[in-house]
């Protein structure tokens, strides 16, 4: 294997890894603060509970997502060095403002928890409304640098010399907002839908205490109703980003529906393998008219095929298969969440295979995102920087990526084992009964 | 001031600030693990007291190094980042073990023992490598032969002025972290814990220098440039030892306590020496970032976005200031949270 092909395995490893832990991240948060203002508001100290629980599983995991974000910056630098001058030069700002959204989750996540016996009621919620602002913004920043590389503007580019560049331009490119919305939203689905797992699973668990599962059953409600919510604009938001490829990117949109001629009326192609020799897609279910409306919203509108462009620029045609499996998480997800909540609502409690069902949603949520973001970065290639710079440009030419790959790997799969040996023996130790039990103040 | 002067001053005041927090912070996991055994005094506590809330902001100051450097130097990361892909990651390997095992040493008290040993050990050698760039950039471990810079690793590893370096940074990272336990210690009014942080200060603060001029006077043939450069700026070395030397003697002023010494001082002397030095050393080491293919004029970002870059620094650094003012207050001065257990 070459360098470059090296350095794509070792890159999108690490982001694999990272974004486990950095989507929680953002998502956790968020319903941590969900249950302070609930406690807030209605008293309860369930949810005074819940917020603590979280946080201390929250933490464990911001172990692993710092190093494992230092780790991607630095290697940006590392295996894509001709990128990074690029980045330097033209896209640096959304970087370097997330610095700035890092220290401010980190320092108020610092409060939040080793100072939590000092505040206020009113400052905690504040504390943990700027944790997870700090987390969204860096979710949002970063994904910026993603959109501009999809969607390059900003800069003028001759002969592999940057000149007249607009900071701000590149900062506001165009796919920037509803990437950005994609990821946020995503990630405050899989926050949510992890914990619903969580709950789901421990209400699976027979022999407990009433109590104990009324408290799984509040914290599966809360989990549900907002998991659903984001899973409905992931999906209201997933269209608009899909209209975005349709104008800006065509051949990753072509490559992601398989389409090979360009035409009006295009049918939507779910599942099956698109076949490059014959045009086709085999084994695929064909909905007549509905890429094209979907695209465009008219089913006469014109969507552009793979063949309008040069063999060596076509995106990989796996791409297909990701795509379809992210839109079919994220359906199935509406759906399950829709029933779920309904089901609780009318019999206040939920049936066993639902909450079989209802467990495997933070997994399934979690492979959405991974698909996602492998679908996006490979659905760019062959280029790094769309119509500007090559992956083979932009990659580092020294030799040694191979032994670092298998090093990085072995540690990737090591700290996913201990993470979640880790989280388990924890919360063994401290199960939600103990917590009544020495209690001093209400689930403080 | 020419953009890439003040860029490049930007640079060196962020390597100071994470050369200082990141030593205290690996040095600090270095004491938990080494007192983590003693009940004479509760070093290891106040170590973890320290670290808890603070290694996360610590952490986030490499990476403003790192994103600084792309920024405003786009070019010089195209060859630094090409050259220190070996031991960059090995280095990135290093930190990620010691945050997450430092991390599940907090959660899973039945294994502390080990989980500290291993992040103890891990941070004791971060630094070290971490300094061990600046010989890289002060030329003859790179070539371009093959039309790309690299490392020449094998030539680097035996070269005298590579373990100097190393040297430096290890001995550097204990002694600051160990002074700067000491005043924390004082700062809980535990004279016991105090007494152990004090002595280690001690005996390792002339460990520094001499690691300090080791590394001076090991420079690799092809770094012999920059001797004129630092003879030229004598002065602020001067100055630099003179802090140290007052700094140190702090150490043994009369306090009105059970121990002699005024750790607080003490920790500003010594700051502002590591600040000199830094200085120095950064003025000494111009117009060069890699030596002999980059130099600050050759790799600096656009004028657009270097004052992009500018204002983005000051009005973020303005919005947050009083976030790490309170944050302060909370863990560096709140008796009641220096006292606990
Ligand atoms: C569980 C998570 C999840 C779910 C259910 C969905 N997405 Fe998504 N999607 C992501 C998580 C995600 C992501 C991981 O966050 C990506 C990767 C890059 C990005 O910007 O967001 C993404 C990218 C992404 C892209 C590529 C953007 C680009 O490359 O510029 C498109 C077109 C869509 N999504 C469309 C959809 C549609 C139509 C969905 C219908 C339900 C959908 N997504 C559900
Ligand atoms: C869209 C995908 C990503 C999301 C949602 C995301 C989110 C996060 C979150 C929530 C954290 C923890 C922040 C903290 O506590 O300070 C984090 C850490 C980090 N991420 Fe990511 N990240 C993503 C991709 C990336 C990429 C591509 C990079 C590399 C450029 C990166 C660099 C970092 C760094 C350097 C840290 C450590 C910051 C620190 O020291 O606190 N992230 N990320
Ligand atoms: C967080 C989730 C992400 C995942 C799982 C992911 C995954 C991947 C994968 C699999 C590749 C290799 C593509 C291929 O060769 O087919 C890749 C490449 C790359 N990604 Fe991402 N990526 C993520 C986010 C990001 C973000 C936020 C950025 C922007 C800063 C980014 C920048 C890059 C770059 C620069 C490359 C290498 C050049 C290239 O192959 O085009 N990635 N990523």
């Amino acid at each position: 294997m070459d360098t470059v092909v090296l350095s794509r395995a070792l890159f999108g490893s690490s982001m694999a890894f990272h974004i486990i832990f950095a989507t929680l991240g953002v998502g956790v948060p968020v319903m941590i603060l969900f249950a302070e203002i609930l406690y807030h508001v209605r008293k309860d100290a369930d949810y005074a509970l819940m917020a603590k629980r979280w946080t201390r599983g929250f933490a464990i995991l911001l172990g692993v997502a710092i190093p494992s974000g230092t780790i991607v910056g630095v290697m940006l630098a590392l295996l894509w060095p001709g990128f990074m001058e690029i980045v330097g030069q033209v896209i640096a700002l959304p970087f370097q403002i997330e610095i700035w959204a890092f220290f401010l989750e980190a320092l108020f996540m610092s409060i939040y928890v080793y100072a939590a016996d000092r505040l206020t009621p009113l400052q905690r919620i504040t504390s943990v409304f700027f944790v997870a602002l700090g987390a969204v913004g860096s979710a949002v920043l970063i994904t910026d640098a993603q959109a501009w590389m999809n969607t390059p503007t900003g800069f003028t580019y001759k002969d592999g010399v940057i000149s007249d560049v607009h900071p701000w331009q590149a900062f506001f490119n165009p796919n920037f907002a509803t990437s950005a919305t994609h990821v946020a939203v995503s990630a405050f689905m899989t926050g949510a839908f992890a914990i619903a797992s969580v709950a789901a699973f421990k209400l699976l668990r027979r022999g407990r205490t009433e109590r104990e599962y009324t408290y799984h059953r509040k914290s599966l409600f809360i989990a549900l109703l907002l998991g659903g919510v984001m899973s409905i604009l992931t999906a209201v938001n997933g269209h608009a980003t899909a209209q975005k490829l349709h104008k800006h990117n065509p051949e990753k949109l072509a490559a992601a529906e398989s389409l090979f001629e360009t035409r009006s009326y295009a049918p939507l192609a779910i599942g099956g393998s698109p076949d490059p020799e014959t045009g086709e897609v085999k084994g695929a279910i064909e909905i007549p008219w509905l890429l094209s409306f979907l695209a465009t919203n008219s089913f006469s509108g014109v969507v552009k095929g793979l063949n309008e462009f040069p063999r060596e620029d076509w995106p990989p045609l796996y791409t297909h298969t990701l795509f379809n499996a992210m839109v079919g998480i994220g359906s199935v997800l509406i759906l399950i969440a829709i029933v779920g909540a309904w089901w609780y609502y009318r019999r206040r409690s939920y049936a066993r295979w639902l909450l079989w069902v209802l467990a495997a949603t933070g997994p399934l949520s979690m492979l959405g995102i991974e698909l996602g973001w492998v679908f996006s970065c490979s659905g760019r290639q062959p280029w790094t920087i769309y119509h500007i710079q090559r992956t083979t440009e932009a990659a580092t030419k020294t030799a040694e990526v191979g032994p670092l790959l298998v090093l990085f790997v072995s540690i990737y799969v090591f700290l996913l084992i201990v993470t979640a040996l880790v989280m388990s023996f924890y919360f063994k130790r401290h199960p939600v009964a103990r917590e009544w039990q020495t209690a001093k103040e209400p689930g403080r | 001031m020419s953009d890439s002067v003040l860029a490049i001053t930007i640079i060196w005041v962020f390597l100071f600030i994470y050369s200082i927090a990141g030593s205290i912070d690996f040095g600090a996991g270095f004491w938990a693990m080494a007192s983590m055994r003693r009940r004479d005094n509760h070093a290891a506590s106040i170590a973890n007291l320290y670290l808890s809330p603070s290694w996360k902001v610590t952490n986030v100051f490499l990476v403003l190094l790192v994103v600084a450097l792309v920024g405003f130097f786009p070019h010089a990361v195209y060859v630094l980042g090409s050259v220190l892909l070996l031991p960059a990651g090995l280095m990135l390997v290093l930190l990620i073990i010691r945050s997450t095992f430092m991390v599940y040493a907090y959660s899973v008290r039945r294994y502390v023992r080990l989980l500290t040993v291993v992040s103890g050990v891990t941070g004791l050698l971060i630094p070290g490598l971490l300094i061990s760039v600046l010989p890289v950039s002060l030329g003859g471990f790179v070539t371009m032969e093959s039309g790309y810079p690299q490392l020449l690793f094998g030539k680097l590893l035996g070269s005298v002025t590579e373990y100097a370096h190393l040297a430096f940074g290890i001995s550097t990272e204990l002694f600051l972290s160990a002074l700067f336990l000491a005043d924390y210690a004082r700062e809980a009014d535990d004279e016991d814990t105090y007494r152990y942080y004090r002595v280690r200060a001690i005996l390792l603060g002339p460990l520094t220098l001499i690691t300090a001029i080791l590394v001076t006077v090991t420079f690799a043939p092809e770094a012999q440039w920059i001797l004129p450069n630092l003879q030229r700026v004598e002065g602020w070395f001067a100055l630099s030892v003179t802090a140290f030397l007052i700094g140190y003697s702090a150490l043994f002023w009369r306090s009105g306590r059970e121990n002699p010494g005024k750790p607080r001082a003490a920790v500003i002397a010594i700051v502002l020496q590591y600040g000199l030095a830094v200085f120095a050393y950064g003025k000494a080491h111009l117009p060069y970032i890699v030596y002999p293919s980059q130099t600050i004029d050759q790799s600096v970002t656009n004028h657009s976005m270097f004052v992009s870059l500018l204002t983005g620094y000051i009005v973020f650094s303005a919005i947050l200031a009083p976030v790490f003012v309170w944050f302060w207050r909370l863990f560096f001065k709140d008796k009641g949270y220096l006292r606990q257990e």
